[in-house]
């Protein structure tokens, strides 16, 4: 194998992922080719639901709100060489956070109900990390492990209370009864009405502004803080930063208990924007792109915002697909979806490498 | 890398939401009911409702070809196209945002009826009925009330009380089991009918019951299935219920291997394991998607609610070939006695759903 490969800063966080995604479609294009119908007819269709109508980028926004979330929550681990991949379980866990406090305190004013119940979601969230992570530094139980069994036992617990507990009485499905109208977060539309202007409607949400907001302060505690340091240490170097002073065991909770208070923002964008109840399965996966996200990322705010919103397209613009295409079936969106991961995670080497010595002989023909 | 793989591993767990079992075509009585229909149709063209239909059907999580509950209705869609000529179009939803997207694209491009399948497009629905008031919206499995929506559920109870009945009468310990799948009130009210049945056959009969689990893979966890049923078996059990989806595909076979009793779910699964299926509980959103949308096509389409029980061949029990050894005259009767008294009233089973109670 060859030396470590370096690339100009620029082409890394822009070059490589974005021939990552052409390759992916490529491929994927080769798929649509195999059931008959014309690739780029396909990616038409997708790049125009996905952007083509304001209701359609509403919907793409909407989703890559969700995969800004739990793309920060397994970038803000990643700085620290810790791996979160229960950004479901600490979803659900945020979701059960606000609903518990929405349906106890919804007969309150939104201005107390609201942000209550985002630091709810964001505190269930935030154990649900936690505890993994304390267990790792107490028991040397490693992380990958323990989070991704807690996904399962926060699906339980949440099942256990919609069935027994929390849930509607009488109701069919296992969910709570609908908020009031004082603990829904606005949509973008309506929030956009009261100051005159029109927007088609769709789920997009004020949520987006938290996912905005949230990007922004990750930025600024990963690159400007003393604690954003001390994650980055521990990440680079764990015995650089035990000689410089800094205490892996605490770096290792707060980092975890910071990453699953992003995962748990998503159920604001969920329960309080769009479902306005607790019900089973609503982070129906967003957790586990979200490592996608932030891989493609390279798990800085910036990037994830772009890997969010290319997510985002790829939901949208797949599900347009899927009505314009009927044999363009689901399961072949998440073929598309899988294909773009693979290129842009598994397989970034694949075209780093080649990119890598382009690049290096471009240098030498140049010196 | 291996973590990518476990991820994309996980999505597709996450979305392997499959609901109960299998649905087989009855041929006979569906060339009946569409036959009947046929004529009808015909009679229809003549007349002045000149309706346009163009049907829709919304899946839920599960996907279309789940073997059960979502593919009982493409089959009954289907069957449809093939005696009507109309053609239909379908989705398939990815997540719960999709709900309302798929029921809005479909009601914009000037679809109705729009048949949304579970319980769970329930507050979709309702949304979307609302903002677009000349679609007919038929929604399966739940009520929502609104002049342009029909509802359909069916009475599982009813059905579940036949077959408990009749795994009491066919039982020698005296002891009867249940395996349900994802513990929800649904599941529950399967399981209170059949615990209902069981009692009335013989009032001293042992119920055992277990839930697969409580996230959506408990709809399709075969193994997790047999090893409940196995377990059973141990204690004493010698007839199974399972109204657990792909879960109860285990639960079939490991009662059959240990030379015991099955009972099959929503469609007749007696030919699974022939001879060691003692019946099928029948839940027909087949019949109920035909008929909500040959009746839209006839002009005959009513919204409002339609509560499918043994009285409306909504629910019932299999005899075929596969089981008609194991149904004696003795058990034949009882059941019809049952049945009948239960159509006409006589016999109130419990609705668990009612009160979130299961009479002891």
């Amino acid at each position: 194998m060859s030396a470590p490969i370096e690339l100009p800063k620029w082409a890394d966080v822009s070059l490589v992922p974005v021939l990552a995604v052409i390759v992916a479609f490529l491929v994927a294009g080769l798929v649509v080719l195999g059931i008959g119908e014309s690739p780029v007819r396909a990616s038409i269709l997708l790049v125009q639901g996905a952007l083509g109508s304001g209701e359609g980028i509403g919907y793409t926004l909407y989703y890559a709100t969700n995969f800004i979330f739990t793309g920060l929550a397994v970038a803000v681990a990643f700085h620290a060489g810790l791996f979160n991949i229960g950004g479901e379980g600490q979803a659900t866990m945020g979701g059960l956070g606000a609903a518990l406090i929405c349906l106890k305190l919804d007969f309150l004013p939104w201005w107390i109900v609201l942000p209550l119940a985002i630091m709810g979601a964001m505190a269930f969230g935030a154990v649900w990390a936690f505890i993994p992570g304390w267990l790792q530094v107490k028991r040397g139980s490693h992380v990958v492990i323990t989070t991704i069994m807690f996904n399962f036992l926060a699906a339980t617990l949440v099942v256990y209370l919609l069935v027994n507990v929390i849930g509607k009485p009488g109701s069919m499905s296992p969910e709570t009864r609908v908020f009031e109208a004082s603990a829904h977060l606005p949509y973008l539309h309506e929030a956009l009405a009261a100051f005159g202007i029109t927007i088609p409607q769709s789920p997009l949400n004020l949520s987006f502004v938290i996912a905005l907001v949230a990007s922004f302060l990750v930025w600024l505690l990963i690159w400007h803080t003393k604690l954003g340091y001390a994650i980055r240490t521990v990440g680079h170097s764990p015995s650089a930063a035990t000689y410089a002073g800094i205490s892996i065991g605490k770096i290792t909770m707060i980092t975890m208990a910071i990453s699953g208070a992003l995962a748990g923002l998503l159920a604001v964008n969920e329960i309080l924007g769009v479902q306005g109840r607790l019900l089973l399965e609503f982070s129906s996966g967003y957790g586990f792109i979200g490592i996608a996200v932030a891989l493609m990322g390279r798990a800085h705010p910036l990037g994830i915002i772009l890997a969010a919103i290319l997510f985002g397209m790829l939901y949208q613009g797949g599900t347009e697909l899927s009505f314009e295409m009927p044999r363009v079936t689901r399961d072949m969106i998440v073929a598309i979806s899988g294909l773009v991961i693979l290129f842009a995670g598994a397989l970034d080497g694949l075209i780093r490498r080649p990119m890598a010595g382009a690049f290096a002989r471009l240098l030498k023909s140049e010196g | 890398m291996l973590t990518v793989g476990k991820a994309v591993n996980g999505l597709a767990l996450s979305q392997g939401f499959c609901f109960r079992s299998l649905f087989a075509n009855h041929k006979g009585l569906l060339m009946r009911i569409l036959s009947l229909g046929l004529l009808l149709a015909g009679a229809m063209t003549v007349a002045a409702h000149a309706e346009t239909v163009k049907p829709a059907i919304v899946y839920d999580l599960g996907g279309k070809f789940d073997k059960s509950f979502n593919e009982g209705v493409f089959r009954g869609a289907e069957q449809f196209q093939k005696s009507s000529g109309v053609e239909f179009r379908d989705f398939e939803i990815q997540n719960d945002a999709q709900r309302e997207q798929a029921l809005r694209r479909f009601a914009k491009d000037g679809f109705s009826p729009i048949l949304a399948v579970g319980f769970s497009q329930a507050s979709a629905v309702e949304k979307v009925a609302k903002e677009f008031p000349k679609t007919k919206f038929t929604i399966i499995d739940m009520v929502v009330d609104a002049p342009n929506v029909q509802s359909v559920v069916f009475k599982e109870q009813e059905g579940s009380f036949l077959v408990g009945l009749l795994a009491a009468k066919a039982s020698k310990s005296g002891k009867v089991g249940f395996v349900g799948g994802m513990d929800i009130p649904l599941i529950r009210r399967f399981a209170c009918g059949y615990v209902q049945g069981a009692k009335f056959a013989n009032p001293k009969a042992e119920v055992l019951q277990n839930m697969t689990g409580t996230t959506g893979a408990a709809w399709n966890d075969p193994v997790k299935g047999a090893e409940l049923t196995k377990s059973q078996i141990d204690r004493g059990v010698d007839v199974v219920y399972h109204a657990a989806g792909g879960t109860g595909v285990g639960v079939l076979r490991a009662a059959a291997d240990a030379g015991k009793l099955g009972i099959g779910v929503d469609s007749n699964q007696n030919g699974m394991h022939p001879g060691k299926v003692l019946t099928s509980m029948l839940k027909r959103v087949d019949n109920a998607t035909i008929a909500s949308f040959q009746a839209a096509k006839d002009g005959t389409w009513k919204a409002g609610i339609s509560v499918l029980g043994l009285k409306e061949n909504g629910v019932g029990w299999a005899l075929d070939d596969n089981n008609k050894a194991l149904i004696t005259a003795d058990m034949k009767s009882a059941v019809d006695a049952a049945a009948a008294d239960i159509s006409s009233g006589k016999i109130v089973v419990h609705d668990y759903m009612s009160d979130s109670k299961c009479p002891e």
